[in-house]
């Protein structure tokens, strides 16, 4: 007997899974043991207990509805702690007898069921503004064959607006050197940061004109001076657009209240204040004694600034402000672009007057507004122009017969376009996501540089006289000259050698 | 585009009416899928409409899904039984609901149901210029939506009154909810029979 009762003992201490029978009784067990002859004052003690709850809350607190956070002790199983010692305040959970399952439920059903008729309410004013209605006395009804999604691994084409990664480097190696940075920098403090505006012009006699708020500083490309022509007196007002007369010292002004302003800039005297138009006027453009005045309200009109009654005629082809308005290099013809995407072309109305005219060609091709415009210098007929940023294309268009020719997809904003005199080149400048400039060849508009600084959108371009250097005008208040159309000493030198023998025939001759 | 059928001179029937609404969304959805980016650009054409060039699918498939969902809407534009018309564009793989343009509709007039014969007297010039400035803002509003940064995919949903029976080929489907959306309203325009709301519902990624 002995052996089993050694056996058993052997077994009983090797499974480790049954209760421990052997050894001392566990602290709790003999507590138990000893507390419970005072089972009767532990309950006076933990009923005062629960009585003054909100001394100790987390403790006892079986009577209170609220359920609170803090697993709840039954206390109704004795708490061993409390028994003998009352300064033992050590709390030990019992965790078999909390149960979690029931609390838990418990804790979220009230929850769910607090379905207050505010609550009903809010339920239906919501319901009301997600569906535009009741929305169980509606069906809501979809044909089933459904259309189909794009192909795999298609990504969208949007992207452009949106990432500031570089387009792929199509940039081809050109044979001149364009430099990267700007030859200089000059500070346009306040400069009115809206792309509806033409705030820079570069005149014949070098001499740069920049609209910064109400004021209008003159920079001499050549010296390097800079004064300040004129500020304008109202609280609010601000210059809208400027624009040089083709050769001379006399600038135009359109202002937001609707005036053409035009000062003599050699005397620095205002000469007239031309009126006609009903809101501010964002664009400007000369076409010898005819200066051409796009508005807010959509008109155009002609001023002769000649004569008294300067308006000569007024073209009402577009619906919403005119933003972009540029005159042919040989007088022939007028664009204008809008910000209702239409550019219109109209003719010069010298040989037949034709007022209050239809516009010669109406192009609706571009997706946004129409800002940047730009005449080839060297075919005056045709036309280029940029749209904003739902469109991002650049497009030429021949305007003898009103054919476009070409389309190119420059995945920014085109705030502003230029040709260059010296190249067979295009300049655009670009809102986000890089805000740069990008030179393009003509007319297979392969990207020959990209000129990056600005850290806004590129608002305006302005060409030196000579040709050989661009301004940009950016929203980051700055003003930055690019050397990117210098003339190369072998162009130079060839056009000598070719003049030589013509200067000897004449000799000759 | 067809107009109203000449009854009265120039008036514009209620036929007529729902017949310029659907060209309206024929043009508009299109140059919604062409301007969010779903499908490649090269899929789509130019047409000239409202003064406008609208850019419009070539895909087979979306150009007879349109067509059977505005036939039938034409239908029930004349009975007067649309609410709201829904384009919801949603992700292909996860299908969450990521912009929803809402086309609300409301009639004009106090004219009983069974009545047909309401006409309008607006100028159909004027009528096109409102929708042409509508595309315009649908067309512009690029600049600020989000980017659609997954395949996606388009539906229609048509809310209509509980009394319409559901045509063969149809079925009813739930509302588009989209998570913390915010919404743009554009400008509405008008027939004198119909109102059109546009607004755009997108998420907002903050």
């Amino acid at each position: 007997m002995a052996q089993f009762k050694f056996w058993n003992d052997v077994n009983s201490l090797l499974n480790v899974d049954g209760p421990l029978t052997k050894g001392p009784a566990p602290r709790w067990e003999r507590k138990k043991g000893s507390c419970a002859s005072s089972n009767s004052s532990m309950k006076s003690i933990s009923s005062s207990m629960a009585n003054s709850s909100t001394r100790t809350p987390s403790k006892h607190s079986e009577g209170s509805k609220t359920p609170s956070k803090t697993p709840r002790m039954k206390s109704k199983t004795p708490t061993p702690s409390k028994s003998k010692t009352p300064t033992a305040d050590r709390f030990i959970p019992l965790r078999s007898a909390c149960n979690f399952e029931l609390a838990h439920y418990k804790l979220n059903q009230d929850e769910n069921l607090s379905d207050s008729p505010t609550q009903r309410e809010l339920q239906k004013v919501m319901c009301d503004n997600l569906h535009g209605g009741d929305i169980s006395k509606q069906k809501i009804l979809s044909y089933q064959k459904k259309a189909p999604s794009a192909p795999e691994g298609f990504q969208n084409p949007m992207r452009v607006i949106y990432t500031q990664s570089k387009t792929p480097a199509s940039v081809k190696n050109s044979t001149r050197y364009i430099p990267q940075a700007p030859d200089r920098i000059l500070d346009a403090p306040d400069i009115v940061d809206d792309y509806y505006l033409n705030l820079v012009d570069w005149n014949s006699n070098n001499i740069l004109a920049a609209a910064l708020g109400a004021h209008v500083y003159l920079w001499d490309a050549g010296t390097g001076n800079i004064e300040q022509l004129l500020e304008l007196e109202g609280g609010n007002d601000y210059i809208c657009s400027l624009a040089w007369i083709q050769d001379g010292d006399t600038l135009a002004i359109g202002t937001t209240t609707g005036t053409v302003e035009l000062w003599n800039t050699t005397i620095r005297k205002r000469l007239r204040v031309m009126e006609g138009h009903s809101a501010r006027v964002g664009s400007l453009s000369w076409n010898s004694y005819v200066c051409s005045s796009g508005c807010r309200s959509g008109q155009i009109i002609h001023h002769d600034v000649r004569q008294r009654d300067h308006v000569i005629s007024t073209l009402s082809g577009h619906n919403q402000e005119v933003c972009g308005l540029k005159w042919s290099t040989d007088g022939k013809y007028l664009a204008s672009g809008g910000n209702d995407n239409v550019l219109n072309i109209w003719q010069a109305q010298q040989a037949n007057p034709i007022s209050e005219s239809q516009a010669l060609y109406s192009f609706t091709a571009h997706q946004a507004a129409v800002k940047a415009l730009a005449w080839c210098p060297w075919q005056p007929h045709i036309l280029a122009s940029g749209g904003g940023t739902a469109d991002r294309h650049i497009r030429f268009w021949n305007c003898y017969n009103g054919i476009p020719l070409n389309a190119i997809d420059t995945k920014s904003q085109v705030c502003s376009l230029l040709w260059s005199t010296n190249y067979k080149e295009i300049i655009s400048g670009h809102g986000f996501a890089n805000n740069e400039l990008i030179i393009w060849k003509y007319p297979n508009m392969n990207k020959v540089a990209e000129l990056t600084g600005h850290t806004a959108r590129v608002l305006h371009l302005a060409m030196s006289p000579d040709g050989t250097t661009v301004l940009s005008a950016g929203a980051d208040e700055t003003l930055r000259l690019w050397k990117c159309f210098t003339k190369t000493i072998v162009k130079a030198k060839e056009v000598t050698k070719r003049a030589q023998p013509s200067a000897l025939k004449q000799c000759i001759r | 585009m067809t107009t109203a059928t000449q009854k009265t001179k120039n008036a514009i029937t209620l036929k007529g009416s729902s017949e310029i609404v659907c060209d309206y969304l024929n043009y508009g959805i299109n140059s919604i899928l062409y301007q969010r980016g779903l499908y490649p650009p090269e899929t789509f054409q130019t047409a000239e409409n409202y003064g406008l060039t609208i850019l419009m699918s070539t895909n087979e498939k979306i150009k007879d899904f349109l067509k059977a969902t505005l036939d039938q809407l034409k239908d029930w534009l004349v009975d007067r039984t649309v609410n709201k018309v829904a384009l919801i564009i949603s992700n292909v793989k996860t299908l969450e609901v990521m912009e929803r343009w809402d086309f609300k509709v409301e009639y004009e007039g106090n004219v009983g149901d069974g009545d047909s014969e309401q006409t309008s007297e607006k100028p159909l010039k004027q009528i096109k210029n409102e929708i042409r400035d509508v595309l315009k803002q649908i067309a512009s509003s690029v600049a600020y939506l989000p980017l659609l940064d997954c395949l996606c995919s388009f539906d229609i949903q048509i809310y209509t009154k509980n009394k319409v029976e559901l045509p063969t080929e149809w079925s009813e489907a739930e509302p588009a909810n989209i998570k913390n959306a915010q919404s743009v309203k554009m400008r509405s325009f008008s027939t004198q029979i119909h109102k059109m709301e546009t607004v755009v519902t997108y998420k907002n990624e903050d």
